[in-house]
């Protein structure tokens, strides 16, 4: 097909906009590419994890409790719980902007995106904190 | 006012017209499988602020996890996390622009299930004899 455009290297964008190059959006690939950073850094803390839930698995309080206070566990967790809230908070967000075409419907979902994986994070993390600092201050 | 007109329009076929493939299924399950950690994660929270509430109500989880539903849900979740954490490793390789070529991405695709299989069933092995 023809370009009829009288010259092609003439852009309608502003040399600012082209510098920044972070499009329509305001984003750039931002979504992107935090998506690619956290599944690099989840792959790691998910095997870290692994070996953490199996040793979980059969012990009782005062094991638990010493396996998820002791700092180099917490440390992993809390840096997993923050990789993978992301990860999955971004992915998820995909998913709906693919799938949920009613524009309302779509807006709601994306606030319970964000909001269900702040509540996870807090959670996770607020948990491993108080765990954590009980055991060093009583 | 008169009502828009829709033309009829040819229409993109959707799933069920294609033939399934490896890399068509496994693209599926990749999603699939990520939206069903995006939920999993909750059992973990939950766990975790049990255990920070007092012994009570973390006997209580840790009683639901070893019943038999329990197993069979962290089972399940294994075998979803493992598959996920190899597609998502999968999708990194594809990103730097490798394994593009027909072989290699089929290859690869039944390699993230096998492997996933495989590591799922290693990790409940190895969990039950060292733990």
């Amino acid at each position: 097909m023809a370009d009829n455009r009288a010259d092609t290297r003439v852009s309608m964008r502003t040399p600012l906009a082209r510098v920044k190059g972070l499009g329509a959006s305001g984003h750039g690939v931002e979504h992107w590419w935090i998506h690619r950073m956290t599944a690099v850094s989840n792959v790691p803390l998910i095997v870290a994890f692994v070996i953490i839930v199996a040793a979980l698995a059969g012990s009782d309080y005062p094991q638990a409790l010493a396996i998820i206070s002791h700092p180099l566990t917490a440390i992993i967790l809390i840096l997993a719980v923050i990789s993978v809230a992301n990860h999955m908070r971004l992915g998820m967000q995909i998913i709906i902007e693919d799938y949920v075409h009613d524009k309302g419907l779509k807006i709601a979902a994306l606030i319970a995106n964000n909001f269900y994986a702040v509540i996870i994070a807090v959670a996770c993390l607020y948990a491993i904190l108080k765990v954590s600092l009980a055991r060093i201050l009583v | 006012m008169a009502e828009a007109k829709v033309a009829p329009r040819p229409l993109s076929p959707h799933l069920q017209i294609y033939r399934w493939s490896w890399t068509m299924a496994m693209s599926i399950f990749h999603r699939a499988t990520g939206s069903a950690l995006y939920l999993g994660i909750a059992l973990f929270a939950v766990w975790l602020v049990a255990l920070a509430s007092g012994p009570g109500p973390f006997e209580t989880v840790q009683w639901f996890f070893g019943s038999p539903i329990g197993i069979l849900i962290l089972f399940g979740y294994t075998w979803v996390l493992m598959h996920h954490m190899l597609g998502g490793v999968r999708h990194l390789v594809w990103d730097f622009g490798h394994g593009m070529e027909p072989a290699q991405r089929i290859n690869m695709a039944r390699f993230t299930l096998i492997g996933s299989i495989a590591l799922t069933v290693l990790i409940w092995v190895v969990a039950f004899i060292a733990f």
